[in-house]
């Protein structure tokens, strides 16, 4: 990887108590699967994301296993029902140990 | 199959569309023309009339259009319509041989029968009968709706980045639109047009490619004749399969069936009395979608561009077909009471232009557009001694001619044409005009590129492609009819399964079986690919043709259809 | 006919054979391997139909990208919900696309990703219920070459 992975999430600002709304997440991430090979035939080595969380408040709320079958800049979408106001904490796990963050506040009204 | 009797059991008042114009009075009338009076009969019927076009493929002037001879259906489809032609089609519909509406709506005796009845289509005709309608019915009770391929793939639409055609079709008034080939002007000249379009673009099954945002209106509420009518749009679900995504690529499209759903119960939760999906899916799926999606009480159908004289009944479901290149238009009346179709009557109009008077205002607008061009159109490149056509399941007269021009003029051994559904037909005896031929190959990516394939490569495309056209399942069908082929035969059995359909592969230079490990050269244009080597179609077959001067269609095929 | 490394399979088409040329004839999985995946994780319990839906496309627009969505009916109460959705495909190098772990806070057991399809093949998915039940749903995903239509 010669860039940085950035995420990028979709969160509304507000919701009303009990709302369902949907998280939209992206990140870039060319996600090499273990499977290509280079020019010099070598097989070039697997770097994925291998794990998405999301927390809100400190508390998991909704987590995934990406396995090297997920496409590049993966996107990760789902539900969260509105229950009181506060933080989103989004974590991707890359292969070489970084872990990505990115915060998102929700107010609940 | 749907029998008669079932059409007549489903409520259809089939006779209105014969009676009504004289059609019906058997074989003593057979030859009679129509009038404009004929063309226009119709007892209104209801509350609102829905007045649909589709697959115009910007064609502002009349032209010959041969229905197609064959066109399989496969698993359910299977002999039910629109897979039915011919003399089987005209007994169906008791639509006697020889008088117009069997030579609107099939390839029986085309040639002779075009003679006497001429060239179908064009604006400047389609704009009176329209106009004559909104007079008649009243402007606040019809809703105009184009089902899209309207565009692209005219001379003029190509070189104009499709002005002539977008300024032509606003003078129509539609209330909406969706599309598919439109696309292959690229997105930013698309969002260009749409942006300053007085009416909607609808496609509830466009998303962006990063967070899965709707590109483009979903659905709009009309309201006519005090019913309350939600319109969705559907754009062609494999347009980023058949043509180059590179041309949108942030684009996604799909069927999106359930989100389909869900827009017909928002649509029904807002008060929609009546919903209609503006469909480019294609019959075969849209009867498939009819029978799945609940609370759909229309679907105007296109792409497949078939044409019929009545409804096809799934359920509480209206399927309408309006044909292609402006020949056709339907007009569906309803009476809509109490959030429930209680009757309609139906009638697919033929656009005979010699009955039809032009609309003058239209006729300047298309003259204005044409002006600039009308050298290039009217330029003779040949002459042919019989009918060439394209439309139908395999090869066409007209397909020999690109596959033929492309074997000598690009020094191949085998060539390969796409199967699309536009592209008119020439009678006998008439000059080949540069218009003819861009009519059927006008599009944004025209290059013929000539390149080498090995035997296995080419049984991989055959199979692919026709596994497109003949998945028993319309939902994994995509794309037009059979790739068209030049130095090579082969047998093809629609009913087989992929990988098993494609037979017998001839080498027609050697009458060789093909070697699955040689290299071929191969020539083809239409490419999907980026980056796509060589000089445009058109330039290719006109080539051909000036060197030639006289085309004498084949009789024989080199495709042989088994399995039936 | 040709892999998640290299161009897509349409990417091919409609025509330049040289693309072809580079694909390289990687071991697949199959739908052996995939019951092998669901053995390892469920033993014989055998799951029930119904109650999970997955929207694929019919036809991939592109094998790199393909979007994949799940849903489960559930309350999503903490006694009666969706605990995990795995997903597999039995026509890809290996057989694991991606698992999703729900909690009762989602409030829908809804989840979208997108995924590479190597050639056309089957999509599986597998929900493990809060009380351990289960329930999949397979649904094909065709990857064509496409290019020649309309």
């Amino acid at each position: 990887m010669s860039n940085k992975p950035v995420p990028r999430v979709r969160v509304p600002a507000n919701a009303k108590k009990d709302e369902l709304i949907e998280i939209k997440t992206l990140i870039s991430h060319e996600m090499e699967s273990g499977q290509r090979k280079d020019s010099a035939g070598a097989t070039i080595p697997r770097k994925i994301i291998n794990t998405f969380t999301a927390n809100f408040n400190g508390k998991t709320v909704f987590e995934a296993t990406w396995h090297p079958a997920i496409s590049a800049n993966p996107y990760q979408s789902f539900f969260y029902k509105a229950a009181e106001s506060g933080e989103f904490t989004f974590q991707w796990k890359d292969d070489d140990g970084s872990v990505y963050e990115s915060k998102a506040k929700l107010t609940v009204a | 199959m749907v029998s008669r009797r079932e059409l007549m059991q489903a409520g259809l008042a089939a006779s209105a569309l014969l009676a009504g114009s004289g059609l019906s009075a058997g074989r003593a009338f057979a030859q009679q023309k129509l009038t404009q009076g004929d063309i226009l009969r119709f007892e209104p019927l209801g509350n609102v009339t829905l007045l649909h076009v589709a697959d115009i493929h910007a064609q502002l002037v009349p032209t010959w259009f041969r229905e197609p001879s064959i066109n399989l259906g496969v698993g359910e489809a299977k002999g039910r319509v629109p897979h039915i032609t011919g003399k089987d089609f005209l007994d169906l519909y008791q639509i006697p041989a020889g008088s117009p509406m069997a030579y609107a709506l099939t390839a029986e005796d085309f040639a002779s029968l075009a003679k006497n009845y001429g060239r179908m289509g064009g604006l400047d005709r389609l704009a009176t009968i329209i106009k004559a309608i909104r007079a008649e019915r009243g402007e606040n009770r019809c809703l105009l709706l184009d089902c899209g391929d309207t565009w692209t793939n005219s001379w003029t639409s190509l070189q104009t980045k499709a002005q002539d055609i977008v300024e032509c079709m606003n003078l129509l008034k539609p209330d909406a639109m969706t599309a598919h080939w439109e696309f292959t002007l690229g997105a930013e000249r698309v969002e260009e047009i749409t942006r300053s379009l007085p009416y909607p673009l609808l496609a509830q099954n466009i998303r962006d490619t990063e967070f899965e945002d709707k590109v483009f209106e979903p659905r709009r509420m009309f309201e006519r004749g005090g019913v309350r009518i939600a319109v969705i749009g559907q754009a062609y679900p494999y347009t980023a399969i058949a043509n180059p995504r590179r041309m949108f690529p942030k684009w996604a499209f799909g069927l999106r069936e359930d989100e389909l759903q869900k827009q017909v119960e928002e649509a029904r939760g807002e008060g929609a009395d009546l919903v209609v999906l503006l469909s480019h899916n294609g019959f075969d799926i849209d009867h498939k979608v009819a029978g799945r999606v609940r609370g759909i009480d229309v679907i105007l159908t296109s792409h497949t561009h078939d044409a019929l004289p009545e409804p096809v009944r799934v359920g509480q479901t209206l399927l309408i077909a309006t044909g292609a290149c402006g020949k056709f238009i339907s007009r569906l009346d309803l009476d809509v009471r109490a959030k429930r179709v209680q009757g309609f009557r139906h009638r697919l109009i033929p656009i005979f232009s010699d009955a039809i008077e032009p609309d003058a205002e239209m006729a300047a607008l298309i003259a204005r557009h044409r002006a600039p061009y009308e050298k290039d159109l009217k330029r003779i490149l040949g002459r042919t001694e019989g009918l060439l056509y394209r439309r139908g399941n395999f090869q066409g007269s007209l397909d020999d001619v690109f596959t033929d021009a492309m074997l000598e003029v690009r020094d191949a051994e085998i060539s390969l044409s796409p199967g699309m559904r536009w592209g008119g037909s020439l009678l006998p005896g008439q000059d080949i005009t540069f218009e003819d031929i861009t009519n059927a190959s006008a599009m944004t990516y025209p290059q013929c590129y000539r390149t080498t394939m090995k035997g296995a490569m080419l049984k991989a495309i055959l199979e692919d492609i026709g596994d497109n056209i003949f998945n028993p399942d319309p939902y994994y069908q995509g794309g037009g009819d059979m790739v068209r082929v030049g130095g090579m035969g082969f047998s093809v059995n629609p009913f087989g399964t992929v990988g098993n359909r494609i037979s017998n592969m001839t080498f027609l230079k050697t009458g060789a079986p093909i070697d699955a490990n040689r290299d071929y050269v191969v020539a083809g244009w239409a490419s999907i690919n980026e980056g796509t080597q060589g000089p445009p179609i058109w330039e290719v077959v006109g080539q051909y043709l000036t060197a030639r001067k006289t085309i004498t269609p084949r009789n024989e095929s080199a495709v042989k259809v088994v399995g039936l | 006919m040709t892999s998640l490394t290299t161009v897509s399979r349409r990417d091919a088409l409609c025509l330049t054979a040289a693309a072809l040329a580079l694909a390289p004839g990687l071991a697949r999985a199959d739908a052996a391997a995939v019951e092998a995946e669901l053995r390892k994780l469920y033993g014989d319990r055998k799951p029930g139909s119904g109650k999970i839906r997955i929207d694929v496309p019919q036809i991939a627009e592109n094998g790199l990208v393909v979007p994949i969505s799940v849903e489960v009916e559930s309350p999503m109460t903490e006694k009666d919900h969706v605990k995990t959705v795995h997903v597999f495909a039995d026509g890809n190098p290996l057989p694991g696309i991606a698992s999703f772990r729900f909690t009762p806070a989602c409030g829908k057991a809804a989840a979208s990703a997108r995924m590479r399809l190597a050639q056309t093949q089957n999509i599986v998915a597998i929900a493990e219920m809060a009380d351990g039940s289960l329930f999949s749903t397979m649904s094909e995903v065709k990857v064509t070459i496409g290019g020649c239509g309309g």
